[in-house]
């Protein structure tokens, strides 16, 4: 055993997450469920993820020893689902479709400018932590095309000039202050 | 009980029994990837599959997860079967041509020819280490993460697992890890050195020299052999 000197050492080098609410959602939801046979992980992950807009591994962690679950368990789970998110997410989500029908109305475009605008990739969090740009295939409104999801909010028919109204403050703000 | 056809004869087994347990007990072998005895069956590799049903209007099922039913017609090795079979040994080597098991399975079913291009997978995904570590090893130290093509095992957050007993028993129950011998002959991405349905030494002897009497490979050639 001399090689595992410190087993837990790996996850508590993570200390930085205020561990207080995280508890406080443990408590609730074991509240809700207390008389289920099957715990609802996945509606738990999506509290904290709600909550801290991504998993932090410690919350995980502390999850796994109140409910009894193992961890290899709920990061199966936090990687499975596109709901959750292992790294911090910025306060505004952005989806632009890139879908057929979208791609066809010139989403590429869209895209661009969006990339532009907020200097921020996709698939990444802008450095000032305001937005995270995603591209997704199709959300089924293609007859919207191009379309962008802003904060759970379908934006369709975009022009370039609609999307300056649509992050309008937002973006502008930024700039000024940064 | 529960009585069924398994290749024309007529069995009967204990209810929830699978129809591979039950071929496995009437000693008909059928290839597996993903099952073992002491593990819940996954049904992930589909090498497996039996037919099932009257012919023409039969289908394929795994037999590792499909249990035995009152009046069933199984067919282990039909003409469907053995090409099934044969498709996925062939794929299962052009994703991952170093394992062992893998390239056995290819000689042992003669599948001589790949016509996919080799992948160089080193995890098939047969999900074999996660229910070891799980069920045998109550450790849960690792899972599937991730999907679709970009599903692995490992470890939460790929670090090192502080459930890990480090009892090996993932390593040891792999049909990856144990890589394949290679022979004497050049690199090939399928094997085949154990194809042995014709015995080597006939080329240069009269008899078998390996004393297996009576080789069947033997027999099948003996008015095919040149007098020496
Ligand atoms: S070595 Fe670790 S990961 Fe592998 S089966 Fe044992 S406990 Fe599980
Ligand atoms: S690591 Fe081996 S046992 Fe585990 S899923 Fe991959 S091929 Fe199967
Ligand atoms: S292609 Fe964009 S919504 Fe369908
Ligand atoms: S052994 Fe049945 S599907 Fe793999």
């Amino acid at each position: 055993m001399g090689l595992r000197t410190n087993p837990k050492a790996c996850y508590r080098s993570y200390m930085k997450v205020d561990l207080t609410k995280i508890d406080q959602i443990i408590n609730q939801i074991i509240d809700k469920y207390k008389d289920d046979e099957d715990v609802p992980y996945i509606s738990i992950l999506q509290d904290i993820n709600d909550e801290y807009r991504y998993l932090p591994e410690e919350a995980l962690y502390r999850v796994s020893q109140k409910m009894e679950v193992s961890m290899s368990h709920l990061y199966s789970l936090a990687t499975f689902y596109k709901c959750f998110s292992l790294v911090p997410k910025g306060e505004h989500e952005i989806q632009v479709c890139m879908g057929t029908a979208c791609h066809v109305r010139g989403a590429s475009r869209i895209l661009e400018k969006v990339t532009r605008d907020l200097q921020v990739k996709p698939g990444k969090t802008s450095e000032n932590g305001k937005f995270s740009l995603e591209t997704v295939n199709c959300v089924g409104a293609c007859a919207q095309g191009p379309l962008v999801v802003f904060d759970g909010k379908y934006v369709g028919k975009l022009t370039l000039n609609k999307i300056e109204k649509m992050l309008g403050g937002n973006h502008e703000k930024d700039n000024k202050t940064s | 009980m529960v009585n069924f056809t398994l290749n024309g004869l007529e069995v009967s087994v204990e209810k929830g029994t699978t129809l591979l347990e039950a071929a496995d007990f009437y000693g008909i072998e059928i290839p597996t990837l993903c099952h073992d005895k002491g593990l819940s069956p996954y049904g992930a590799c589909r090498l497996c599959l039996v037919e099932i049903g009257t012919p023409g209007r039969s289908r394929l099922v795994s037999s590792c997860t499909y249990q035995a039913r009152e009046g069933l017609n199984v067919r282990t090795h039909s003409e469907r079967v053995i090409k099934a079979r044969k498709l996925l040994i062939e794929m299962y080597v052009a994703l991952c041509p170093s394992s062992k098991v893998i390239q056995c399975l290819a000689s042992k079913y003669h599948v001589t020819k790949v016509r996919f291009s080799p992948k160089h997978e080193d995890c098939i995904l047969c999900g074999l280490c996660v229910r070891m570590c799980d069920e045998q090893m109550q450790a849960k130290a690792i899972s599937f993460v991730n999907r679709g093509g970009r599903r692995l095992v490992s470890t939460p957050f790929a670090k090192k697992s502080e459930d890990c007993r480090l009892c090996g028993a993932c390593i040891y129950i792999c049909p990856a890890c144990q890589t394949r011998c290679q022979g004497p002959q050049e690199e090939n991405i399928l094997c085949n050195a154990c194809l042995n349905l014709e015995p080597p030494c006939l080329e240069k002897f009269e008899d078998v020299m390996c004393y297996m009497d009576p080789c069947v490979a033997c027999e099948l050639n003996t008015d095919k052999k040149p007098n020496k």
